[in-house]
């Protein structure tokens, strides 16, 4: 399958994307450059982390504006597969496709660390290749990972179960300490109701090596390359 | 050419004393104007022109057989083979981070990135050697705070992980914060590009920002020292935008694999100054530049202002003639401006020009070869005998726990607790020292840096060195920041010496063979003959170490003047290096990993405290003389368990440093990021019975820092292997213990779990912060 890894003014987690997709997994990857406006043809669209734009104004939301962000949108409309890891889960924020924004850290400071997460839901195309309450460890890296919704959208998203990951400790308890950055219910990780939007505070792509002291990321991927057939075949035609 | 009258003061208050005003009409033949008075004072400035140290920097070792490019270029290359070649450097930013810390720390972090890929190669990861004041001091916090935050909003931003380095606290940086960075960069050997200006006629272009007024005349004060109200100096310190930096990186990057460049330079200190001169000095050419084509942020802008202006983000390209269009296109790509505003000339003169009016003309040899050079006084300190004399006869000894309850118990049926002179038991101490804010862990510091970004960080912050794998082949590199300024202050040579031989050892430790380093020299008013004698000292010492180790000296940086109200900081050299790993895998590092293995010492440990943290910690004295280093013990120490990483034996490896064997030891136990492991040790020479020891004392051998030792730990089968090894380099290596259990056990003296272990080590930074 193919990815394609947008590349914006500022985007400092693309290499990575595409190390992970193309030497790791294997599939086709390519650079987007943010002034593009043709994504046919890709199966799975990685906004990866970063500093777009610097993260002036508010992280994501110079970013938003760039030209393929309408063709993410329009992308996400037709039900193409959707990442956004870190600074792309902002972006994803700011432009509508998920509900919430991500604020500044609950302590102010940038914390990069890996974390214990849970799978709060596995049956969504990026986590198949979990169990359901499996406990993962995946690297964090942010200044503003702070999830926040009104008490509407929350409860909207925990009755849909658009709650993916959530911050625990290494037991798989949700406590207070166990959030990094004070995400209102430990909230690390969401999807869109449709199921094919994706966004991802812990960053997947570092640890789907075990030289780099994990794997777990890896299923975020697997996930997809096993659902891709069956995602494709509902796709409409471009 | 306008001429203003040029007085006493103007001429002081560029920096320039008399004489060298005086050598300035003399080389000139006549009087400058301000303009070239300002250009003169910049390139003449001890930051950029070197010339306290440099009659010093020529005893090191620059060459070797790795070596592609030595110091005199925005950074040193070396070959690591494959095609591939590593470019490094460290740089200070002391001056700037003291003024405002996070913009002096977050442009050092800019400047250095920009040396580094101006080279042609793509930054992969960066480092750090910070010192503060002792903690008791009111500005400590608010400067480590500051520090830490400029540094991480800069190089998390750009997208290169800061790996390591290191931090340490004391009085002496109370008034004159240290900030070196260090960035490692990748490169193709055959596509390295240098800072250097020829074909005459060639366009000149200015990339990058826009030039503002700040920042004018930052070189000058980094070559001065602080009196009282340096913060009014706050102008003078440029404001860093890491964003417009990864565009400029980027766009630097895919231009470099045209072939449309001939040479380009950062616009650092001293801005479009320096980098034209250097440029046109290095290839012998001469430079015009019309000032009116400068891009610029702010309106009314004088040549003055716009040459002195220390403007961050900015790159001036020597460009092949008729290729600017093509060049402009990336550069605009990447939402760049990229402007010609001079050309290269046979002249040999640097001319400035705004629009049709001639505003500066100098030879450019003047200001680089002409530049004073000074062999200053050099006299050993009064003091040094003083604080080198140490008698341990004056040293109260630790006594047992037992003992302490009991004398404890005493103090307080006399209620007289004044007498008793250390009323800590061994394992006491050892929680005192994990929890001192040079020895506890730095978490709270490299938790705020983005260590992982580009997935090359095999070895995270927190071992001895930090390891990054080159993706596309086996390799991965070892780097380390290191220097004991406390050793500089007690002894200069040894000081120096030792710096480079810890840096090597923390290399060896993760597996890495040592290839070349970098340095940063930070020393306090070259004027005085102490000063001037500590630094020939450092080098000397280095310099010794170096070509024992045979690693050559690839780039460095000199920051002098670090003294406020007449108090020097004590003598800093630090030193950055960089290691080869050929297999990736072989790394290896500190912390303890499996139940039942042997745990051995490399080296030996001799009577010495002079110079330890344990001195400094529980008798508050600098005293006494820095352990004693033996240069060829400590390279057979290095290349034995470098032999025994890459036969695959070695388990973990850790070097010992401050606090000794038994702060070593319990770092081997808590250190992991995974469950931390117990270990059950006996030291030989140490008996349950305190009163049994022989001629070493207890507290020298838990807390003394004899050079030249590891402590390895190996699986039970490879013992005779390694061991063998250990008499082939005729090295002293003795079992100590073995690895397992909840607790730190040594010799019964030291009994500890590891939760207080870690409990010590771990939150004390954050502790001190918020206490």
């Amino acid at each position: 399958m193919k990815f394609g890894i947008i590349v914006f003014p500022g985007s400092n987690c693309d290499h990575d994307c595409y190390h992970a997709a193309k030497h790791i997994f294997g599939q086709h990857a390519e650079y987007i450059w943010h002034k593009d406006t043709n994504l046919n043809g890709y199966d799975c669209i990685i906004l990866p982390g970063g500093f777009s734009y610097g993260d002036y104004l508010r992280t994501g939301a110079i970013a938003r504006f760039s030209p393929v962000m309408n063709d993410v949108i329009m992308f996400a409309k037709r039900g193409g597969l959707v990442i956004g890891i870190c600074n792309g889960f902002q972006i994803l924020a700011e432009a509508g496709l998920l509900p919430g924004v991500l604020m500044r850290n609950r302590d102010l400071r940038f914390i990069c660390k890996a974390v214990h997460i849970k799978v709060e839901n596995n049956e969504t195309v990026f986590t198949s290749a979990y169990k359901k309450g499996e406990v993962l460890s995946m690297p964090i890296a942010h200044a503003d990972g702070n999830y926040f919704a009104d008490a509407e959208t929350v409860k909207r998203l925990e009755d849909n179960n658009q709650i993916i990951f959530r911050y625990v400790n290494a037991n798989g308890q949700m406590t207070e300490d166990a959030n990094p950055n004070g995400s209102i219910n430990n909230i690390a990780a969401i999807i869109n109701e449709k199921g094919n939007v994706f966004g991802t505070m812990p960053h997947p792509e570092r640890a789907c090596e075990s030289i780099l002291g994990g794997e777990d990321g890896r299923g975020v991927f697997e996930g997809i390359l096993s659902q891709m057939s069956n995602v494709k075949a509902q796709m409409p035609k471009n | 050419m306008k001429n203003h009258s040029i007085t006493t003061d103007i001429i002081s208050q560029h920096g320039l004393t008399q004489e060298e005003y005086k050598k300035i009409l003399d080389v000139l033949g006549r009087e400058p104007n301000m303009l070239e008075l300002g250009i003169f004072s910049v390139m003449w400035s001890e930051h950029c022109s070197y010339k306290s140290s440099k009659v010093h920097l020529r005893n090191f070792p620059t060459t070797g057989k790795y070596v592609l490019q030595g110091p005199g270029e925005n950074a040193g290359i070396v070959d690591i083979g494959d095609g591939l070649a590593v470019a490094f450097k460290m740089e200070s930013h002391n001056h700037p981070s003291y003024i405002e810390p996070y913009q002096g720390a977050a442009t050092g972090v800019g400047g250095i990135l920009r040396d580094i890929f101006t080279m042609g190669a793509r930054p992969i990861a960066s480092l750090n050697s910070l010192r503060f004041g002792s903690f008791e001091h009111p500005k400590t916090k608010y400067l480590l705070s500051g520090v830490v935050s400029g540094i991480a909003g800069y190089g998390n931003c750009v997208g290169v992980p800061t790996v390591g380095g290191e931090v340490y606290f004391h009085e002496s940086y109370n008034g004159n914060c240290l900030v070196n960075a260090m960035t490692v960069g990748i490169m193709k050997t055959s596509k390295i590009f240098k800072g250097i200006a020829t074909g005459v006629g060639n366009p000149v272009m200015y990339v990058g920002s826009k030039t503002g007024r700040d920042g004018i005349h930052g070189a000058t004060m980094a070559s001065d020292v602080f009196g009282e109200g340096g913060e009014e100096r706050r102008p003078t310190v440029q404001v860093g935008d890491p964003f417009t930096e990864k565009l400029l990186l980027e766009a630097c990057l895919e231009v470099f694999k045209t072939d449309y460049i001939v040479g380009i330079q950062d616009m650092g200190a001293a801005g479009l100054t320096s980098s034209s001169v250097e440029m046109a000095s290095r290839g012998n050419t001469g430079i015009d530049i019309d000032v009116s084509n400068v891009p610029r942020r702010e309106e009314g802008m004088t040549p003055y202002e716009v040459m002195l202006s220390e403007s961050q983000e900015r790159m001036l390209m020597v460009v092949k003639k008729g290729c600017e269009d093509k060049v402009k296109e990336i550069f605009h790509k990447w939402d760049l401006e990229a402007v010609a505003v001079g050309m290269v000339t046979d002249s040999g003169l640097l001319r400035i020009a705004e629009r049709d009016e001639i505003v500066a003309m100098i030879p450019v040899k003047f200001l680089t070869d002409k530049a004073p050079v000074y062999k200053r006084a050099l006299k050993m300190p009064d003091w040094q005998d003083t604080v080198q004399s140490l008698n341990l006869k004056d040293i109260p000894e630790p006594v047992e726990k037992m003992e302490v309850e009991k004398m404890r118990s005493l103090e307080d049926e006399k209620k007289n607790s004044t007498s008793q002179p250390l009323n800590l038991s061994t394992s006491d101490i050892l929680l005192k020292l994990l929890s001192s804010p040079n020895i506890a862990s730095k978490e709270w510091i490299y938790r705020q840096y983005d260590h992982m970004v580009r997935t090359d960080t095999v070895v995270l912050p927190g071992s001895d060195a930090a390891v990054v794998r080159i993706k596309g082949t086996q390799k991965a590199l070892a780097m380390t920041a290191d220097c004991n300024s406390r050793y500089c202050y007690l002894d200069p040579w040894t000081g120096g010496a030792i710096a480079v031989a810890e840096a090597a050892r923390n290399l060896v430790c993760s597996g890495a063979k040592p290839i070349a380093l970098t340095d940063c020299l930070n020393f306090g008013n070259p004027e005085r003959p102490e000063i001037m004698w500590q630094f020939e000292q450092s080098i000397l010492g280095m310099t010794e170490a170096c070509k024992r180790f045979d690693i050559p000296v690839i780039s460095g940086n000199v920051s002098l003047y670090n003294e406020t109200s007449g108090a020097s900081i004590y003598p800093t050299p630090t030193v950055g290096m960089v290691g080869l790993i050929e297999n990736v895998g072989q790394h290896v590092t500190q912390w303890f990993k499996t139940e039942g293995d042997v745990i051995i010492l490399l080296g030996d440990t001799k009577e010495e405290l002079g110079g330890s943290e344990y001195l400094k910690i529980m008798h508050k004295l600098d005293k006494g003389k820095p352990p004693h280093l033996d240069l060829n013990a400590e390279k057979r120490v290095q290349e034995a368990c470098l032999e025994a990483i890459q036969d695959g034996i070695i388990k973990s490896a850790h070097d010992c440093s401050e606090g000794g064997i038994a702060v070593a030891l319990a770092e081997c136990c808590i250190s992991s990021s995974y469950d931390p492991i117990g270990a059950e040790i006996t030291l030989p020479g140490l008996g349950t019975d305190l009163k049994s020891v022989p001629s070493v004392r207890t507290d020298a051998l838990l807390f003394g820092e004899s050079q030249s030792r590891i402590v390895v730990s190996i699986a039970r089968e490879d013992v005779a292997r390694f061991m063998s090894i250990a008499d082939q380099f005729g090295i002293p290596a003795i079992v100590i213990g073995k690895v397992g259990g909840e607790r730190l056990r040594i010799n019964g003296i030291i009994d500890s779990s590891l939760d207080e272990l870690k409990a010590a080590w771990t939150g004390s930074l954050e502790k001190l912060l918020k206490g």
